[in-house]
């Protein structure tokens, strides 16, 4: 097994690259950092639409988010592999239906997390900002979310350990990507798929398992960092904001 | 300065939490809101900068009807410091930033300028020295002061205290209302809902007494104490007392 990495380690870090297209561990991630990195702000405005004081908004947030929740991310991502072209008029790289697939998905559960780190929020907040005179969105953006936010970082770093997991279904559509990787070693080595798809495995639960861990470091911190004096009492009292479970 | 006329307020069909209160609360001065628990004070006290929604009736601050569909709260908000019983400091700010997030985002004051009114205010509750600090590395009655500091900086000419000591540990008590009788009689006009007994007979112009969502009393603070005239308040006293 260690011939093996030592041998192929390029094309399982970076695919091809530089010859060819960037693929590998280092493709994998970027593809789980480009789609958090775009599915945050759609998530956002799904959480907040979620607890809007109007009614419809409110509906049509909790539809988007009970769908996407009701399908498997394989559909999504056929989906995104035959719809998003004809949407955009123009041919799309698989590293861009992916993440395509991955925003619309991520999106959803994001969203859930966000909205969790909000409502765990004492009440009191929102209305110290707003007896101040600050208007909802002002609230919001100064007081709301930037609390909401860090108390949510551990389930945020959860919900980006399934991302890079969702990525590895981008094999189905050729994405050059850690599992592609694999896929292709094998299938030049032809008689040591146990081997090759061993270290695969273990490639990914390290990746996962570190992030795991920070997160429940940081989760640790955050508590510790709330009970800091008695002026922090309120906020003691409050539901676990990370009980949030992440997604499958 | 804050008229209340004919407010009535209900929570569902069945609990009417303000009973047709009229009253006035004159510029400059404190009145003292007080009554037995669940009587409606923080209801009223959070109906006068429209924290809470009335049925009906009329709420007038400073000449304008707040509840008025056409009214601007949140610049209506901007003249009526609130100051809640549980402070509700932003614990992601440091005290100065707390302080200054106001007048900075809503006035456009520069950072410096709300700095240095920042500092005046925070000598003037006795904590100059925690400028830099978090909220989580207060005690509660520095908490509680900083909070007054950040609502008087938007100079409002109104400010309003939900049971201001309440949440307070009892040797905390005592620093939070001497910064408030500071406050009295500089102009600025105030109410204050409060157990504090001793604080009424020392501070206020006039004590206000609710009795499940009626006004009751409305009098001077000698002639509440000495001699109530509703037998309910002649029981809330007695009760206070031990
Ligand atoms: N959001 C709400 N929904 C339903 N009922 C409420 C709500 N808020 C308060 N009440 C009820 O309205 C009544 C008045 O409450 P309020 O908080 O104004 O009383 P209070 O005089 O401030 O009492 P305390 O001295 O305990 O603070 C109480 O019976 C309370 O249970
Ligand atoms: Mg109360």
């Amino acid at each position: 097994m260690w011939e093996i990495i030592q041998n192929n380690w390029t094309l399982l870090l970076v695919g091809q690259y530089p010859n060819g297209p960037l693929g590998g561990l280092v493709a994998t991630l970027l593809l789980a950092m480009a789609g958090l990195a775009l599915a945050f702000p759609v998530a956002i405005t799904i959480a907040v639409a979620r607890i809007s004081p109007y009614r419809p908004i409110r509906l049509v947030a909790a539809g988007i988010v009970h769908v996407v929740r009701g399908m498997p991310f394989l559909m999504v991502l056929f989906w995104s592999y035959f719809a998003l072209p004809v949407l955009i008029g123009r041919p799309l790289s698989g590293f861009w239906t992916l993440v395509g697939a991955l925003v619309l998905y991520e999106s959803a559960y994001l969203a859930e997390v966000i909205r969790a780190g909000i409502q765990a929020l004492p009440k009191g907040q929102e209305e110290a900002a707003r007896s101040l005179g600050f208007g909802y969105f002002r609230t919001l953006f100064l007081v709301i979310l930037p609390q909401a936010l860090y108390n949510s970082l551990p389930a945020l770093i959860g919900q980006f350990v399934s991302l890079i997991k969702e990525t590895s279904l981008g094999y189905v559509i050729s994405v050059n990507e850690f599992t592609y990787a694999a896929g292709q070693l094998n299938s030049q080595l032809l008689v040591q798929p146990v081997e090759v798809f061993s270290i695969l495995a273990i490639t990914y639960f390290i990746v996962c398992f570190t992030l795991t861990q920070s997160a429940r470091w940081l989760e640790q911190r955050i508590a510790r960092s709330r009970q800091g004096g008695p002026g922090g009492r309120a906020a003691q009292t409050l539901p676990n904001p990370l009980a949030t479970e992440p997604m499958p | 300065m804050i008229s209340f006329e004919n407010v009535n307020k209900w929570y569902g069909p069945e609990l009417q939490v303000l009973n047709d209160v009229t009253a006035e609360v004159n510029k400059g001065e404190v009145v003292v809101l007080c009554g037995p628990s669940g009587s409606g004070k923080t209801t009223l006290i959070r109906t006068i900068n429209r924290l809470e929604p009335i049925n009906s009736g009329k709420i007038t601050v400073n000449g304008q009807e707040t509840h008025a569909k056409s009214a601007n709260v949140n610049r209506l908000r901007r003249e009526i410091g609130f100051v809640f019983q549980q402070f509700n400091l932003f614990p992601h700010m440091s005290v100065m930033d707390n302080i200054t997030l106001a007048p900075r985002k809503l006035k456009g004051m520069s950072r410096p300028e709300a700095e240095e009114k920042a500092l005046k205010l925070l000598a003037r509750v006795g904590l100059e020295e925690k400028a830099g600090a978090y909220p989580s590395q207060l005690s509660g009655g520095q908490s509680q002061r900083v909070a007054i500091a950040r609502s008087l900086a938007m100079d409002p000419p109104i400010i309003l205290f939900d049971e201001p000591t309440s949440a307070l540990d009892p040797e905390m008590v005592g620093e939070v209302l001497a910064v408030i009788k500071g406050l009295a009689h500089t102009g600025i006009t105030m109410m204050c809902v409060t157990h504090e007994m001793g604080f009424a007979r020392d501070v206020a112009d006039r004590v206000w007494f609710l009795d499940k969502g009626v006004l009751l009393e409305d009098a001077k603070p000698g002639e509440f104490f000495s001699n109530p005239k509703h037998p309910r308040a002649q029981r809330f006293l007695a009760d206070l007392r031990h």
